[in-house]
């Protein structure tokens, strides 16, 4: 056995965790020392100016308003790839998982052909006065699109293991649809639900390429946090770069402390 | 009023489950659906719960026609092997589940909810969650949450199977008692003939999606219609076509008429019963059950040459086709014979 003797079981941790280290923390550290470089007060007036706030504002509400939508087509997914036979299921479960494996750039250009000017919807979208593709709908779609797939992932196992007995024997007590998912169904589940929204919003809050192509990157108008960050960056206010990095960095920790409090009780 | 299955038939792609079975469960009756794995016991009884939908044939309950009626308003209280209880509701919650869903009034509610636990034995633990209960605390939960709305049928599939024996054998008497408190028309299912035998009071003896034969326990242990049933409600030995219960298998130290020559191979003591196991002159195997006293009597020992005959038999037609797999005839055709 590999991990069996003492010197190796340490070499093992070492090995394990300077890879971490190199990869991660060091990385991670680095952009919170330079972000407090020049002083709190540089890098708190740095992510305080109107386009930054609006930035940050933006990747608010699209996480918002993508998340509940991801949770329910998830769970109502879920449902069906679990509870029901149909033609196609194969289909449906292997297009489920098509955004973790495509390219967010890709993402994004898939986005730009159908639903811009000249895309396949654009004339029908622009005689209906509705613009998508470099406003507020198109980040939305670009952000419901790439975190597609973590609520559905997350609840289908969870629906698998608690078994269709106790929904069963809801209906045998007269129990309707509505009232077996509300009562049995959905609170059986709800650590699998809550896993999947957790990480859904931190992907959700650090999207950066699908956004990137179909947002236009207008300041102060259709610009995320992350690309405010990128843009930030490129134009030499590496305080501003760094310190909105810290408070992505921040947001997604606290997603994560959450999602070990959801597991923990998963396990339970 | 009772349940009535009128030739029903249910297949999972290939596999035929239930095959034309007809079956009537007499009103307050305590019916055992009793046969081995994969004999459509369990289907049978989910197919009367509404929880599978028959490819043809027609379930009456009380009279009323039920095929197409779903579950949810068949009112049939159904208790799963594997308990399925209401994980994140305590015990309260789960009894009271039915009755909320009925929409009853909070007093009326709590009030049957503690008549039920108090009569399944759980007072006491209303404020429990099911991971606190023991397997057997949880079935009776079950019952008692199954029990609640009053159903016109309870059913019971495999109730016990998940408990250990000692556990098991406490659940089967009082289940026994229960009934002759509550009177509601029960079906269970099993696959341990002494149970079915212990506890029902009439048996329905499934083979292969088939009904081989049913009637009171008695009847079938002594008058089975076949080779199948003989087997399945008790042991059985094979002398040639005769078969024989071991304990109609008689030992005599000397040859008489009709006896044959046999060796003891094993002794067993069962406490107040001993197994004789004996192997024939032409090699084949038999057992006899007989009392201790009756074995010392005898003074049997290992080895020793004894006499035996069959004091009582059956002997079942084998002379008709035989379904493929299983090499026991059907029903219809020894009741053709």
């Amino acid at each position: 056995m590999l991990a069996n003797g003492r010197a190796s079981r340490w070499g093992l941790r070492t090995f394990a965790l300077g890879y971490l280290a190199m990869l991660l923390l060091i990385p991670l550290g680095m952009i919170f020392y330079r972000a407090f470089e020049h002083g709190v007060g540089a890098a708190f007036d740095s992510v305080t100016t109107p386009d930054a706030l609006h930035a940050f504002y933006l990747t608010i509400v699209v996480t918002v308003i993508a998340v509940p939508f991801n949770t329910v087509f998830g769970v109502g997914c879920a449902l069906l790839l679990v509870r029901t036979n149909f033609r196609g299921k194969a289909l449906i479960n292997a297009i489920i998982d098509l955004p973790f494996a495509i390219s967010p750039v890709v993402i994004g250009l898939s986005l730009l052909l159908v639903y811009s000017e000249t895309g396949w919807f654009g004339d029908w979208l622009n005689a209906n006065g509705i613009q998508v593709i470099f406003a507020l709908p198109g980040i939305v779609l670009a952000t419901i699109f790439v975190t597609l797939p973590f609520v559905v992932r997350e609840v289908v196992p969870v629906l698998h293991e608690i078994g269709d007995e106790q929904e069963q024997a809801a209906q045998t007590l007269g129990a309707n649809w509505w009232q077996t998912f509300w009562r049995i169904t959905l609170p059986a589940i709800r650590w699998g639900v809550g896993y999947g929204v957790v990480i859904g919003t931190a992907r959700a809050l650090g999207e950066f390429g699908a956004v990137a192509v179909v947002s236009g990157r207008i300041a102060g108008q259709t610009q995320t946090a992350t690309i405010w960050i990128s843009e930030a960056f490129s134009r030499y206010d590496y305080t501003g770069a760094y310190f909105g990095a810290v408070v992505l960095a921040v947001l997604a920790v606290a997603a994560l402390l959450a999602m070990n409090v959801f597991k923990r009780k998963e396990a339970a | 009023m009772s349940i009535i299955v009128e030739d029903t038939t249910k297949r999972f792609g290939d596999f035929v489950a239930v095959e034309g079975v007809s079956l009537t469960v007499p009103d307050g009756s305590l019916t055992a659906l009793l046969g081995p794995s994969g004999s459509g016991k369990s289907t049978l009884l989910r197919i009367i719960a509404g929880l599978e939908s028959p490819d043809s044939g027609r379930i009456l309950i009380q009279g009323n026609d039920a095929t197409q009626t779903p579950a949810q308003h068949r009112n049939v209280g159904f208790v799963f092997q594997h308990y399925a209880a209401f994980k994140h509701m305590t015990v309260h919650d789960n009894v009271a589940f039915g009755l909320k869903i009925r929409k009853r009034e909070k007093g009326e509610i709590n009030q049957r909810v503690r008549e039920l636990l108090a009569l399944v034995h759980l007072d006491g633990l209303a404020g429990r969650y099911p991971s606190q209960l023991s397997g057997g605390q949880r079935q009776r939960m079950a019952l008692a949450r199954a029990l609640a709305v009053e159903p016109k049928v309870l059913l019971l599939d495999e109730p016990f199977g998940a408990l250990d024996a000692q556990v098991r054998k406490e659940l089967r008497a009082w289940l026994r008692r229960l009934h002759d408190e509550v009177h509601v028309t029960t079906i269970f299912v099993t696959h341990d003939q002494e149970e079915a035998m212990e506890v029902a009071e009439q048996i329905v003896v499934m083979n292969v999606g088939r009904v081989e034969q049913s009637g009171p326990p008695r009847e079938l242990y002594e008058h089975p219609k076949s080779e199948f049933v003989m087997g399945f409600v008790g042991a059985v030995n094979r002398l040639g076509s005769l078969f024989v219960r071991p304990h109609d298998v008689e030992i005599l130290q000397r040859p008489e008429r009709g006896t044959d020559e046999a060796m003891i191979e094993h002794l067993v003591h069962l406490g107040f019963e001993v197994r004789v196991e004996l192997v024939l002159g032409d090699g084949d195997g038999l057992w006899a059950q007989i009392t201790q006293a009756e074995a010392e009597q005898l003074e049997l020992e290992k080895g020793q040459i004894v006499y035996v005959r069959p004091s009582h038999g059956r002997v079942f037609d084998r002379d008709e086709v035989e379904p493929p797999g299983d090499g026991l005839p059907s029903t219809e055709e020894l009741q053709a014979a």
